[in-house]
């Protein structure tokens, strides 16, 4: 069976958050920032099943099924407000959409 | 086992530094699917075989194949006479060995596999469906309601409107 302490686990899953951080901070393309925001999601996923797994209770599964519920949700809005941006702006480039800002 | 999961965790770790610094969108989103595919088999060493299969089926195969329809839909980043760059080998080498690593990876980890897993280790999904309709029925509940609203929602946002002005504006 696997042994590998659960530190390391969860070391895993906090470097693949904090790349979905970097992403979502660097990127300014739309595409990319939601792709990190997937990551993001999917590594707190991992986190809940490592803890399912360490206490041996299916909690931590029901739960990602949950993230799994949200995520289908994120995605599809966000991907529907993209295209509305695109239609508008014909740009996906976060840093020009910016008709909300004040220009002072 | 111990070793399936570094091999599994770094695959994962790479194919998401190569999804968020690449620049061609797809690419990126193949990588991307890549590194879920490698949580999943990570999902499956870490006795959750049924959440795995939610991974492959869900996120790999829904969610990122609606994102590749909204970029293939866009067609950004992508010009119709590099079709011919695409077909070297560079472009799709990486991305194979790393595929064909994890799926080794996942067949040697399901050989070396004890026969038959003790009850009380592997989280069984008739334990998920109990707990989830019976603890969590109200959240279940939620996460329906949820949905609604995001189908909803991404059906307004999705219809393309047609402008409306008001009958003193507009010009004959």
């Amino acid at each position: 069976m696997l042994t590998v302490p659960v530190e390391i686990q969860i070391l895993l899953a906090g470097i693949l958050f904090l790349l979905g951080l970097i992403g979502l901070l660097v990127r300014r393309n739309m595409i990319f920032m939601l792709m990190s925001i997937e990551i993001m999601f999917n590594s707190a996923g991992l986190v809940f099943i490592i803890a399912s797994t360490y206490w041996k209770q299916p909690d931590g599964q029901v739960m990602f099924i949950f993230i799994l519920a949200v995520t289908a949700v994120e995605v599809a809005i966000g991907l529907a407000l993209l295209l509305q941006v695109y239609h508008h702006f014909k740009t996906l480039d976060a840093d020009s959409v910016n008709k909300l800002k004040d220009h002072n | 086992m111990n070793l399936f999961f570094y091999i599994a965790a770094a695959i994962a770790l790479i194919s998401t530094i190569m999804a968020i610094s690449g620049r061609n969108a797809i690419h990126s989103l193949l990588f991307l699917i890549l590194s879920l595919l490698a949580v999943s088999v990570i999902f499956y060493l870490l006795n959750a075989p049924f959440i795995a299969a939610l991974e492959v089926i869900i996120y790999a195969g829904a969610i990122m194949v609606l994102f590749i329809f909204v970029t293939m839909m866009l067609n950004i980043g992508i010009e119709r006479s590099t079709e011919k760059k695409w077909l070297n080998p560079r472009m799709w080498i990486i991305p194979s060995i790393l595929a064909a690593i994890l799926l080794t990876d996942l067949i040697l980890a399901i050989k070396h596999l004890p026969a038959s897993p003790s009850v009380d280790q592997v989280i069984l999904p008739k334990q998920v469906g109990i707990s989830l309709f019976s603890t969590y029925l109200l959240a279940v509940e939620i996460a329906a309601i949820l949905l609604m609203a995001g189908v909803i929602g991404a059906y307004h946002l999705g219809s393309q409107k047609k402008k409306v002005t008001h009958r003193f504006l507009i010009k004959n």
